[in-house]
């Protein structure tokens, strides 16, 4: 039967198929744990007495919490520590390995996994974090899950669900020099809405994805959850395999060839049907911006703040007059004069090398403006290491830059790297809710080359800003 | 998950509507990294500050059966606050609605929220408050509430019933599978993820 990449990889995990309403059991092949979501999981196996099944389908990573700064010290805040501290303790006693602070592969558990090779096509993988959808950009079914899940996942290595229902994201056509992957993603939650893909996995499609690299898939699927989805996917291709070829645990010999050979056959059908489908054209697209305090309020960057009553449906019109308010945005200014205190550069969105590298392109040989701070997290160990060698490090620093250790850091602001009252950024994460980046914290989303060319600037703007006015 | 068939105990009149999970259990808690001793956040701030509140009197204080009034458990849904009743002793909630994840998520701790008419929440706390320390019986097999002399019927879908009563949660329902699980593994390609043994960047020959 004709199939969808989602519903193919669905079959592919079910240990037993749900009767009478009851959900389907689904194989989980790769559980990724951070020390926020997982303590009380632990904590349920200890009180029932059970270990988890597969130590060997389990990897764990601080990041979270974890500080950017001074991280050979002790951690000053008392729950970050005691978090961390936690899982370090859980790890050892169920035997599960561990990437800690100061450890090479410590980062963003959804940047540790594809650069160990543990991500692969065709698997399925969780986290008890919403962001797990990255991992869809290699095929993979990803998705966040609850505490209580975590425990069911050590327990059994399954989940029970019911099938998700499939929405077809085509993107067709080439970006222009100076739009991103971050740009489509910004642009397709404008365009269905935080909850447009509620209930749905999205399959994104089209030239314009083909065209993309992994990093660029990686930062499409990881904002899935933004438009309310469960998961995003990409069907492998060679861009894939070259990318998860020779990294630690990826197939090798013979098992490799099986492997590719299997995974060329996760592809959606050509007369499969899916449930829903958007389109969007990547020749019409420029940088974009949020302007609100949700994913879906945003625009291109050449448009001007909205007016409430630009937005016909009621809750749309509240939403954005509750967003105005909160940002301090007067409608009708143009996005490009909205002033930014801070630049984050970083997160599971953006927090790969290949960002890094987009985000230091723009700055290269330019200055700072003044006004701005910023910030360079990179998203695991292992990138900064990989920065630094060649040597992105030097330009950060030239430019006045603050380069960081690795860590979610102010995407969320659970550590000290956070906005203050009133500050505004520009950041390359995936959420600006109302104080997500620090209480009072205004935050706009943007792109690495975006954020880049804002901070030589100080106020929004795109890399083609700086050469007009050069 | 201990299996329920029936369960008496003192009966707490919760005369208020729309509790949310806030109130059964404020934020702050949440910052802990355990799954138990969350009594003392169950309803922290109306123990705190309220000394009329119904816990803090004493014929109710050992309460184990919550008779809530409508939309009991809504907002965040975070899972603690079926902890925090658990912990405190509760082991059945009754009000004329509950918040959908709330429910769910009690349905896996093995708390029973059985859903009554507004007009027996009414009599129940009457009852109850009429004579301080009642015991009032949950009777999850016949799906019944006696308090007194007055017996009422509680509505709990089938399932959750059948898991609570076998005292399955939904890990244990799993594994009794486990056999299918083995058999799927068994299945599994042998270049399929594996984290150990430890292989990085610099592991790697
Ligand atoms: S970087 Fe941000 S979105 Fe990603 S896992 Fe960390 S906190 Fe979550």
């Amino acid at each position: 039967m004709a199939g969808t990449l989602a519903e193919k990889v669905w079959a592919d995990h079910v240990v037993r198929r749900g009767e009478n309403g009851e959900p389907d059991l689904l194989y989980i092949d790769l559980q990724l744990l951070h020390e926020v979501t997982s303590p009380q999981a632990f904590d349920g196996l200890r009180q029932e007495g059970r270990t988890p099944r597969r130590i060997d389908q389990t990897i764990a990573t601080e990041d979270h919490n974890t500080p950017t700064i001074d991280i050979d010290k002790p951690i000053a805040d008392i729950t970050s520590r005691t978090q961390i501290e936690t899982l370090r303790r859980n790890a050892e006693e169920f035997g599960v390995r561990i990437h800690s602070l100061g450890d090479k592969d410590q980062g963003i558990v959804h940047v540790v996994g594809p650069q160990l090779g543990l991500t692969m096509p065709g698997i399925t993988v969780v986290c008890g974090d919403s962001h797990t959808s990255t991992h869809g950009a290699f095929g993979a079914l990803a998705f966040g899950i609850g505490t209580s899940e975590v425990e069911h996942v050590l327990a059994t290595q399954t989940l029970p669900l019911t099938p998700f229902k499939t929405m077809a994201v085509t993107v067709t056509g080439s970006l222009k020099p100076g739009v991103t992957a971050k740009d489509i993603i910004l642009a397709v939650i404008a365009k269905i809405g935080t909850g447009g893909g509620a209930g749905y996995v999205l399959e994104y499609r089209g030239e314009a994805i083909r065209e993309l690299s992994m990093e660029g898939r990686m930062t499409i699927c990881n904002m899935s959850i933004e438009a309310g989805a469960r998961a995003g996917m990409i069907a492998p291709d060679e861009t894939t395999f070259e990318y998860v070829k020779g990294r630690p645990h990826a197939p090798q010999g013979e098992d490799w060839d099986e492997a590719v050979a299997y995974w060329k056959t996760l592809r959606t059908d050509d007369d499969a049907t899916f449930d829903a489908e958007v389109v969007i054209d990547a020749d019409q697209l420029e940088p974009f911006v949020t302007w609100g305090t949700n994913p879906g309020q945003g625009l291109p960057l050449s448009a001007a703040v909205p007016a409430p009553e630009d937005f016909v449906d009621q809750t749309d019109r509240s939403a954005a007059e509750r967003a105005l308010e909160y940002m301090d945005l007067v409608p009708g200014t143009p996005l490009k004069d909205i002033k930014v205190d801070t630049v984050f550069m970083g997160s599971c969105t953006n927090g790969r090398i290949e960002d890094l590298r987009a985000f230091a392109s723009v700055l290269e040989g330019r200055t700072k403006h003044p006004d701005v701070r910023v910030l360079v997290v990179p998203g695991s160990a292992r990138v900064r290491l990989q920065a630094e060698q060649v040597g992105l490090e030097k330009v950060f620093f030239d430019f006045g830059a603050e380069w960081r250790q690795a860590g979610c850091s102010m995407c969320l602001g659970m550590n000290p790297d956070q906005l203050a009252p009133g500050e505004c950024a520009a950041s390359t994460s995936n959420r600006n809710f109302e104080g997500r980046q620090g209480k009072g914290g205004r935050t706009h989303l943007v792109s690495p080359v975006v954020a880049a060319a804002t901070a030589v600037r100080g106020t929004l703007s795109s890399p083609s800003d700086l050469l007009t006015n050069a | 998950m201990e299996a329920f068939t029936t369960h008496t105990g003192i009966g707490v009149p919760l005369r208020r509507s729309n509790v949310d999970t806030d109130q059964i259990i404020p934020a702050v808690y949440l910052k802990r990294v355990t799954k138990t001793g969350f009594d003392d956040g169950l309803f922290n701030a109306w123990r705190t500050n309220d000394p009329e509140f119904v816990l803090n009197q004493p014929a109710y204080a050992k309460g184990s059966v919550l008779v809530a009034g409508p939309d009991f458990g809504t907002g965040s849904s975070r899972e603690h606050a079926v902890w925090a009743l658990r912990d405190y002793g509760f082991k059945a909630v009754l009000s004329t609605r509950f918040a959908e994840i709330f429910r769910g998520n009690a349905g896996k701790q093995g708390l029973v929220a059985g859903i009554l008419s507004q007009d027996d929440i009414e009599q129940l706390w009457k009852i109850l408050e009429e004579n301080p320390g009642t015991e009032v019986t949950v009777d999850l097999e016949n799906r019944q509430v006696h308090a007194g002399d007055a017996t009422f019927r509680f509505e709990i879908d089938d399932y959750t019933r059948w898991r609570l009563m076998e005292g399955l949660d939904d890990i244990a329902l799993t594994l009794r599978h486990e056999e299918d699980i083995s058999a799927f593994e068994a299945k599994r390609p042998s270049w399929m993820p594996k984290t150990l043994p430890v292989r990085t960047a610099d592991t790697q020959v």
